[in-house]
């Protein structure tokens, strides 16, 4: 008896912790996209990668939260906002000029994607994805995760390292400075 | 497994998704759009990673982390194309962005 209310006491947590990260995951996407000022998105982004940090951890993938902790809110966001600070971000606010058919369209779109995917779940929700398989402790873990990458998934792993050399040697390309013949406005 | 199942996870990870989408078609500053992307990107490694646990199979981690240094790959790429774009002294704004189409 005692066990299963402490069992139970641990499911109300985790739905507390759940409920919380989904409200602050969504509440995020909206206001990264729907922030007039450049500045403000990036930085909502970054609210939005830790809820989802949160929510991989509720489904024991420790190292793919850490992951995405370093990765995008450390790396990747910095990353906008050196360019966002370069460029001078300008505000743009999504709905000048009023209801355009351009943003109905947009709406029903995504609403639609939405809609179509949701229905298939209800449908798939009873028997496929009711069924939880049991996992152990070190499930997700960095240990499993780096032998995996070294066992199964070596090529994955080695054409990850070209992927990024090809786009660290295009981001050079692209950033620097180009031919004068090019660029008559650059001095 | 305690707390909610799979399916709320995937619900979660469509709502993101189509925020995103919405965001792509909606904004006009390509920087925001590069933004938007990358909240479709995470909305695909929710369910890659919901469907890893529920599977017990750690290979859907393992196509998350690859999704997230493709991101990273794209944001470099992306970020590097704005900037050579704005040494032209042209406004940025993916509507008027026309120079390249066929």
């Amino acid at each position: 008896m005692e066990l299963l209310l402490a069992a139970s006491a641990a499911n109300v947590l985790v739905w507390i912790v759940w409920i919380v990260a989904a409200l602050a995951l969504l509440a995020s996407g909206i206001a990264v996209v729907l922030f007039a000022n450049p500045f403000f998105s990036a930085l909502a982004l970054i609210g939005n990668l830790a809820s989802l940090a949160v929510l991989y951890l509720l489904l024991s993938g420790e190292f793919v939260a850490g992951a995405q902790v370093i990765v995008y809110a450390g790396a990747i966001v910095i990353m906008f906002v050196f360019v966002l600070a370069y460029l001078g971000g300008r505000a743009d606010v999504p709905w000048a000029g009023g209801p355009t058919l351009q943003n109905v369209t947009s709406i029903v779109a995504a609403a639609a994607i939405a809609l179509e995917v949701i229905v298939v779940i209800a449908l798939k929700a009873g028997d496929d994805l009711s069924d939880t398989a049991p996992v152990s402790g070190a499930f997700g873990s960095p240990a499993q995760i780096g032998e995996l990458f070294l066992s199964d998934h070596l090529l994955a792993f080695e054409v990850t390292s070209i992927v990024l050399l090809v786009a660290a040697i295009g981001g050079v390309i692209l950033g620097s400075a180009m031919p004068a013949s090019d660029d008559e406005s650059e001095s | 497994m305690v707390g909610p199942g799979i399916a709320a996870y995937l619900i979660l990870s469509v709502a993101l998704f189509a925020t995103g989408a919405f965001g792509v078609l909606i904004r006009r500053s390509p920087l925001i759009i590069l933004l938007a992307l990358e909240l479709m990107l995470n909305a695909g490694n929710l369910a890659l990673i919901a469907f890893a646990r529920q599977l017990g199979d750690a290979d859907g981690q393992i196509f998350a982390l690859t999704v997230m240094v493709v991101a990273a790959a794209e944001a470099v790429l992306g970020l590097g194309l704005i900037v050579a774009v704005s040494r032209k002294r042209v406004e940025l704004d993916v509507d008027k962005l026309t120079t390249l189409r066929g």
